[in-house]
């Protein structure tokens, strides 16, 4: 009886994997990849849209802005991915890749804001940060008297006499979150390039100019706390004296725990971030491949869901989830580009 | 033999003990110090699972109860059906959203200011009017009717009842307003609000809104996945084990070959996914986020564990048995199939459950496979797209809403549960069919 019971497993269980092997045909659902910032915004769309449009809720997974870019332009054809989201613009090299693999046509559409948020538990003291401040406290080098040295600073108030007497100690993103490159190229890159120094080294030498401002301290200063935003939120509230860079929509649902620190004098509000006074604010993307609207059932209609006011409005249902909307001419521009399938333009 | 030895000169003097009371009392100090060590080492491992289920516990389990808000809803024809037509199509592509906000609105008539509308159609859920929507379709003849309702709570206001809304801070550090708290008052004061069996946490797949997400898409692509992995991973490690313990020459290959058998049993997991990515995806073409690729990927990884297990339960049953049954006139395969193999079963099972309680908790290997999606629907075969339990953990972990926190730990419970379950079964076949010689 076993004998015969495994002998008949084998074959059944190869057949039913071959039988299926010629189902990877044809696709009626959208399939989306991407940043895990979008995530959460676009997962609210397609489930907005699953339950009122009468297509099949697309199917989004969370693999990064780079995972998801190389992805989308490995070609054109079912098994690729239709949308791509990204917490950051394409990049040339990217754009390049898609046209080699015969993605030509890519629609660009630029949704909202994301807030970049440094911030401590209720209990610590609010600080009042500049930028440069920033990049002094968490650069692996820094200059001093003209000279560029390893990091010396310990505690913040060796940095600036009107910040806090307490040690220095940041947990941040690791290097492959989008969050990081995000912070670096707004926070870190600026604050460098506010030493007259290092400014003139950026025009000389760019790749070293880079490898100052882009260089986190490794010195136990500045933690890196892995992709997990609502971890550093738990850390931040055990530990009073201690910091942290996460997403705005973090600050926004964590409001009781934690609060966030001014940067250059404006406080991480939704309002502040949506009029672009607070410094440290990213555009975020997705890109929608031309070659498979029509093919796949519910592309432009899910586009069209995502661009409308209901959604990326000043009152959409995505603010309610942390996003921060785009100014209402630059709505228009992209609703029109995502109708016409205008190509993106570099 | 031994009394070759006892007789045996020996050729250095014997070192008797001291048999002192000093020495016995040490000896009986340092069995008791062991046995301490032994017994510390146990509470020390229990203390820790007590702490880390009841931590667990402790968060979750408020995950099983969801506030309702009871509502007076008027099915306003002038919504529903303006024509009169009472046509199916036109019930269902009505605007369900608005006669939910209308009826908030005529439940609250001192609300006038756009701001408060706003935050009084946040006191229930956005996905209530696709419930009432279902009732509509279901049962036509609400319409013109007015009922009163048990209306689905949003997160924020659930979250209130369940006491994690801290209402002596600042009215700016909360989530829920001081309005809408005078309002949540009134509503508590007059019976209006009720905590009930959140059903819809083992019916739903996952969603955005906290109230609605649930586990059963995630239950389901777990079962559809661990079919494919045990179809597959079953049959063929069995098969290899026996071929290896009984019928397999000892020499240089098999050698090897045993080698990288229990080498592969300690590739990380993600490898496997890799594999699975250029293997099965590229290669092969499968279809991404399929629990069939997802199934695939997992037997490689369970494949070792299995192979290792029935190979040491085939080596446990005593040759006698084998040299019996060939002495008798047994074919080989008659050896293995009719004595060998169902003695050495149990112990077979064991390892098959063990791997698949393993293969139960992965993650890592199915993140490049594509099943670290956002999925609303149940998956209702092996090619549809799927997502697992611990992949839901993880996708709850990592969402900003507060209300997803006891989601996952109520999730990872469900997850501990199907362990135990599992684990409990494999105890429970070695303890039944086992064999002593």
């Amino acid at each position: 009886m076993l004998r015969n019971s495994i002998i008949k497993a084998i074959p059944l269980a190869l057949a039913g994997v071959i039988a299926v092997a010629a189902a990877a045909e044809a696709r009626d659902q959208i399939r989306i990849v991407g940043s895990s910032t979008v995530f959460p915004f676009s997962t609210t769309v397609a489930e907005t849209f699953g339950k009122t449009s009468g297509f099949k809720t697309p199917v989004v997974e969370s693999t990064g802005s780079g995972g998801g870019l190389k992805l989308f332009c490995s070609g054109v054809g079912v098994q690729h991915p239709d949308i791509t989201n990204a917490s950051r613009r394409i990049k040339k090299s990217e754009v390049e890749l898609c046209a080699k693999n015969g993605v030509a046509d890519i629609v660009e559409v630029k949704i909202g804001f994301d807030g970049i948020v440094i911030g401590n538990a209720k209990s610590g003291a609010t600080l009042n940060l500049t930028k440069q401040q920033i990049f002094l406290a968490l650069a692996a080098e820094v200059p001093v008297d003209g000279k560029i040295v390893k990091n010396p600073y310990s505690k913040w108030s060796d940095i600036d006499k009107s910040l806090p007497d307490q040690a220095i100690e940041v947990l941040g993103p690791p290097p492959t979150s989008g969050t990081r490159d995000a912070f670096v190229e707004l926070a870190m890159r600026p604050g460098a390039k506010s030493f007259k120094m290092l400014a003139d080294m950026r025009k000389a030498d760019k790749k070293g100019f880079r490898k100052i401002s882009d260089s986190m301290r490794e010195d136990g200063k500045f933690i890196e706390a892995g992709e997990n935003d609502n971890l550093i939120v738990q850390k931040l509230q055990a530990n009073p004296s201690a910091l942290g860079i996460f997403g705005f929509s973090f600050l926004d649902q964590n409001s009781d725990k934690i609060k966030g620190a001014n940067v250059a004098g404006v406080s991480p509000t939704f309002e502040k971030i949506a009029a672009g006074d607070y410094g440290i604010s990213r555009s975020l993307y997705f890109y929608v491949k031309s070659a498979h609207v029509g093919v796949v059932p519910g592309i432009q209609e899910y586009v069209t869901e995502f661009t409308s006011e209901k959604a990326i409005g000043d009152e959409g249902y995505l603010t309610d989830k942390g996003l921060i909307p785009l100014p209402g001419a630059d709505r228009e521009k992209y609703r029109a580009a995502a109708a016409n399938k205008t190509n993106l333009t570099m | 033999m031994t009394d070759a030895i006892m007789n045996s000169k020996p050729s250095t003097e014997i070192r008797r003990p001291t048999l002192t009371g000093e020495r016995l009392k040490k000896r009986y100090a340092a069995e008791r110090r062991f046995r301490l060590y032994g017994l510390g080492s146990i509470l020390t491992a229990g203390l820790i699972l007590v702490f880390l289920v009841g931590s667990i516990t402790g968060t979750g389990y408020t995950a099983f109860l969801q506030t309702y808000i009871k509502l007076n809803i008027s099915f306003d024809a002038e919504f529903l059906d303006p024509a009169g037509t009472g046509d199916v199509a036109q019930l269902a592509s009505a605007d369900y959203g608005g006669m939910v906000k209308k009826n908030l609105r005529d439940n609250f008539p001192e609300v006038t200011s756009r701001r408060d509308k706003r935050k009084l159609y946040n006191f229930v859920s956005p996905n209530a009017g696709f419930d009432l929507r279902t009732m509509v379709i279901d049962d036509p003849s609400l319409v013109g009717q007015s009922l009163d309702l048990w209306i689905k709570a949003s997160d924020d206001i659930d979250m209130l009842t369940k006491g994690y809304v801290d209402r002596t801070l600042e009215e700016s550090n909360r989530r829920v307003s001081d309005t809408e708290l005078v309002w949540y008052d009134k509503l508590d004061s007059n019976d209006h609000i009720e905590a009930r069996i959140n059903t819809d946490f083992f019916l739903k797949a996952d969603s955005r809104e906290p109230e609605e997400a649930g586990i059963l898409g995630a239950v389901t692509g777990s079962l559809l996945t661990l079919v494919i992995t045990l179809l597959l991973s079953f049959p063929i490690g069995v098969m290899a084990a026996i071929y290896l313990e009984e019928f397999a020459p000892k020499n240089k290959w098999t050698d090897l070959i045993e080698v990288n058998i229990n080498n592969l049993a300690a590739v990380p997991s993600i490898v496997f996914g890799l594999l699975g990515l250029a293997m099965f995806l590229n290669f092969f073409g499968f279809p991404r986020s399929a629990p069939l690729v997802g199934g695939m990927v997992l037997a490689l990884m369970t494949l070792p564990t299995i192979i290792i297990a029935a190979r040491s339960a085939l080596k446990a049953v005593p040759p006698s048995i084998r040299e019996a049954a060939l002495g008798l006139g047994a074919s080989p395969l008659q050896v293995v199939t009719h004595h060998v193999l169902p003695l050495a079963m149990p112990g077979i099972l064991t390892g098959t459950i063990i791997g698949m309680a393993q293969a139960l908790g992965e993650t890592a290997p199915l993140l490049m496979i594509g099943m670290i999606a956002f999925i609303v629907d149940v998956p209702g075969g092996f090619t549809d797209p799927a997502t697992v339990l611990p992949v839901q953990i993880y996708l709850w972990a990592d969402s900003p809403e507060r209300a997803f926190v006891e989601r996952t730990s109520a999730a990872i419970m469900v997850l501990l549960a199907f362990l135990i379950f599992m684990n409990i079964l494999a105890v429970m076949l070695r303890k039944k069919f086992e064999r002593r010689w």
